[in-house]
């Protein structure tokens, strides 16, 4: 959507504005602004949590971090104003450092008064977070004058950087911006990265990280100037090449292009079947958490993304996964069990999964299928709780053990061979790729039939979709189906994994967890959706899976509050958005951007005989 | 006597205390081009509606080929054969052209879920012949829908190529009777007399009767045998044009009753 809204520094051809031109109501909006988020961000105690994660040993914390990029990005925001292509625009000088640095100023002294505040009353009762350690925290150990005075400085530099990148020339701000990144980017992902080294010490990894991490974790200081030049240095020259790279492909047509793709998703297939051999315990463990969230979402993709279907209890087909599983393959006997019950294989079980979820999916759909928009999004999001509660209840207690659930689930067998479980985070990982590469193939052939063009055109306008023949009632059912039984999977997996099921891996917010996964990732795409899981459930972890940062454990959902407005407001289609999701969304820019391209057709006169509207140079075929 | 298609009895509808339409009759034969004219607010689109299967009458009884429509959806009034176009253009913006008119072909096919997984060869003919005969109902309107305009959103049509669209993806049902809902409302008068020759060929080539709401009087004139004319939910004159266009009562619903001469 870029005929609206391009990137600032097209050609400029206003002079800056004077240094006290400012619009200073829209200043002070910011500041008082940056003051509230800062004294906000402090008071959930996150600086105080986050100070124990060094990034930069010994000067840098994740704790700090987590304050100062905030008067940075006010800074740039204050003065960052939409550019109309072929508008003139004013070039950019001292007066957005000004602001910038005023800005930052204001919220500094934010937490310049908290400092004082946090030091003369104990507000303990309301706040819990309103400790000794805040105050030692924000006023550097050396008491609260001291960290009354900093917060003014600090504020003001921060500022002052935010506003510095208006001036910057592209290029600079590029590389500064990717040596920032890398360095940051290495610091989080210390446990991977090691794991990985580990994986390949034969190649002489090891060392180098050695050298780059401090031996408590953190990056070294002369590690992360190492990291900081090697990141500048891509950005000046690297960059480029990339991006030629990127433009060679996007240029290739048809069945070149077509093989271009293949070849880049059989590389990531094999990097994803020989990758895990070189990780180490916690990555594999990670990646087989994303991997049961990719399954999850692009069930639910099938649901929300392709047929429009707001289903708020998606958890319930996870969890029936999980039980029918659990109980079909445990080695315990359950108190109302009949003498009968089996001890199935993992593999012959599935089966029952399938079956049971999918008859779930038809009884549970079949009567809420018929509402629509918000009365759908709130019976489902009752059944969910339903079904949990069920396998909670007395009724249902004596099979599925209530709140102590089911435990001793033995692992999957694969040919009498080896047992897939828990302890083995490698093997669970490829089971999870498996049913993962199942899933993926399922969503992309059915988008791409007769039904997946149903449920597109339910999701359109569903009373002309069923004036045109389509049986909304039965494509919205297989949506729900094909939807339960991909989750059903991810419970089947899940319970092998641990070794037991309990109602409370399966409440309410894994739900919504799997709905922000799929906003977040891009609602209707595929690779949108994986990386939504990876992206949130790899980094902040899920509703009881610990992410990558496992120091945010506490404040995950909070981000993901913030994450999912800000998304809402800035970019509703996603990260990696479905091409028709965004022309929906943006459909006024992107009609904008097809007249400019020329592709808006018209009514001139000459197409009413004939009707030879061919654009030049493009045949009709 | 060419065969009845769709009879219509003492067909009644009333929107909260509103006679949208009182003790309508009305019939179409086979291969007939019947033309439904009235004022605004005549209760014409309620009349389609109803038909479809997007309102239910009050009273009364739909016959299609010797059966009653009454109580079925409207995507099984579709499957039975009578298709319809929507007076506020109502296409599937965000799906391209050829998507929009594959879709309308839903009712006629059948490959489901197994047959897209695993690829069976009949899913591959059926995915081909859908596409074929898409591109034959686009192509029915020239250039204009074809080529390069297939893979491109609905969004990006011309306010008259768009009504082309809606046809198109009527005729893609496969009906026997297609119902339009003031096809030509909007275009330009050279424009809508293309339109009216392509209505004529819609029976003449394609086979499929028609039933066309229309405003402009030059269009009803050039294709209809037959004009039916509601105002106020009634039928008040039937005929051919020329009958219904010389009838008083017609007159005075158009242009409103004539002041009584005072005594
Ligand atoms: N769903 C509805 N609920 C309530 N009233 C309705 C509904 N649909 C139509 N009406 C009313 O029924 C009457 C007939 O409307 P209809 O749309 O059928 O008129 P029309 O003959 O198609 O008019 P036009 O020439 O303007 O298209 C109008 O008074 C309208 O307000
Ligand atoms: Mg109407």
């Amino acid at each position: 959507m870029s005929a609206v809204f391009v990137e600032p520094h097209t050609p400029e051809n206003l002079p800056a504005r004077r240094l006290l031109d400012q619009d200073w109501r829209r200043l002070l909006n910011y500041g008082v602004l940056l003051a509230l988020v800062l004294v906000f961000v402090a008071l959930t105690n996150m600086p105080v949590k986050l100070d124990r994660r060094m990034l930069i040993e010994p000067i840098f914390s994740m704790g700090y971090l987590s304050v100062f990029w905030l008067p940075a990005v006010f800074g740039l925001l204050v003065c960052r104003e939409p550019v109309l292509a072929g508008m003139p625009s004013y070039a950019k000088g001292r007066r957005e450092v000004l602001a910038g640095a005023m800005v930052g100023l204001i919220g500094g002294a934010g937490l310049s008064v908290l400092t004082v505040l946090l030091d003369n009353f104990d507000l303990r009762d309301p706040l819990v977070n309103w400790s000794p350690q805040l105050l030692d925290l924000l006023s550097f150990g050396r008491g609260s004058t001291f960290g009354f005075a900093i917060w003014l400085p600090i504020g003001l530099a921060l500022g002052t950087l935010g506003g510095l990148t208006h001036v910057l020339s592209t290029t600079a701000r590029r590389v500064l911006g990717w040596a920032f990144v890398t360095v940051v980017a290495f610091a989080v992902f210390e446990t991977v990265i090691i794991d990985l080294s580990e994986g390949f010490a034969s190649l002489g990894a090891e060392r180098v990280v050695d050298e780059i991490y401090f031996i408590r974790g953190g990056l070294t200081m002369h590690g992360a100037a190492i990291l900081a030049v090697c990141g500048g240095l891509f950005a000046a020259f690297g960059r480029d090449q990339a991006q030629r790279a990127k433009a060679q492909f996007q240029a290739l047509e048809g069945t070149s292009r077509t093989r271009a793709n293949a070849m880049g998703l059989l590389a990531c297939g094999v990097a994803l079947v020989v990758l895990p051999l070189f990780l180490g315990g916690i990555t594999n463990e990670l990646l087989a958490n994303v991997g049961l969230f990719v399954l999850l979402a692009l069930g639910l993709n099938i649901v929300v993304g392709l047929a429009g279907i707001l289903d708020l209890g998606y958890v319930a087909f996870f969890a029936i996964g999980g039980y029918t599983a659990g109980i079909l393959t445990t080695t315990n006997r359950g108190e109302s069990w009949p003498d009968w019950m089996p001890d199935f294989y993992w593999g012959t079980a599935l089966i029952f999964v399938v079956i049971l979820a999918a008859l779930a999916g038809l009884f549970i759909g079949a009567p809420v299928i018929r509402m629509r928009g918000d009365y759908l999004a709130i019976v489902t999001l009752g059944f969910g709780e339903i079904i949990r509660l069920l396998f909670l209840s007395d009724w249902l207690g004596g099979y599925t053990g209530a709140a102590q659930g089911v435990t001793n689930i033995p692992g999957v067998q694969v040919f009498g061979l080896a047992t897939v479980k828990g302890t083995d985070p490698r093997a669970v990982f490829y089971l999870v790729l498996f049913f993962c590469a199942i899933a993926i193939y399922v969503s992309w052939r059915l988008e791409r039939s007769r039904l997946g063009r149903a449920w597109m055109a339910i999701r359109e306008d569903e009373s002309v979709a069923e004036a045109m023949g389509i049986n909304t009632v039965n494509a919205k059912l297989m949506a729900f189906v094909v939807g339960a039984v991909l989750a059903s999977f991810s419970g089947a997996i899940l319970a092998a994994k641990v070794g037991s099921v309990f109602p409370n891996s399966f409440i309410i917010l894994v739900s919504i967890v799997i709905l922000v996964v799929v906003i977040v990732g891009g609602m209707g795409n595929i690779v949108g959706v994986i990386v939504g899981s990876v992206v949130l459930i790899g980094i902040l972890g899920g509703p009881r899976q610990p992410g990558l940062l496992q120091e945010f454990s506490e404040y995950k959902l909070l981000i993901y509050g913030v994450l999912l407005v800000w998304m809402m407001l800035k970019r509703p289609e996603g990260l990696v958005p479905n091409v028709r999701r965004t022309r929906e969304l943006h459909q006024e820019e992107y009609l904008q951007d097809a007249w400019l391209r020329g592709e808006i057709d018209t009514d001139a006169d000459s197409h009413a005989d004939g009707g030879t509207d061919a654009e030049p140079g493009v045949l009709p075929t | 006597m060419r065969q009845r298609l769709l009879t219509i009895n003492k067909l009644s509808v009333t929107f909260g205390g509103l006679h949208a339409l009182k003790d309508l009759d009305f019939h179409v034969d086979e291969g007939e081009i019947v033309s439904v004219i009235g004022p605004n607010g005549a209760g014409k689109t309620t009349f389609f509606n109803m038909i479809s299967g997007m309102v239910t009458p009050t009273s009364g009884d739909i016959i299609f080929k010797g059966e009653s429509l009454l109580g079925l959806d409207p995507n099984q009034v579709t499957a039975a054969g009578i298709a319809r176009t929507f007076q506020n253009v109502r296409l599937f913006a965000n799906m391209t052209i050829l998507e929009n008119v594959m879709v309308a072909q839903h009712c006629r096919t059948r490959q489901g879920i197994w047959g897209a997984l695993l690829q069976t060869r009949s899913f591959k003919q059926e995915e081909r012949e859908i596409r074929e005969h898409a591109e034959l109902v686009l192509s029915f309107f020239g250039t204009r829908l074809v080529g390069y305009r297939l893979d491109q959103p609905a969004a990006v049509l011309s306010y008259a190529n768009r009504r082309r669209l809606e046809i198109a993806r009527a005729m893609a049902t496969r009906p026997t009777v297609i119902l339009l809902d003031e096809p030509v409302a909007g275009m330009n008068p050279k424009e809508s007399a293309a339109l009216t020759q392509l209505i004529g060929e819609l029976r003449s080539d394609w086979g499929f009767t028609i039933v066309m709401i229309e405003h402009d009087m030059s269009v009803v004139r050039d294709v209809s045998d037959r004009v039916v004319v509601l105002d106020h939910g009634e039928t008040i004159a039937q005929g051919s044009y020329e009958e219904v266009s010389t009838n008083p009562d017609v007159i005075e619903a158009y242009l409103g009753r004539p002041a009584k001469e005072s005594a």
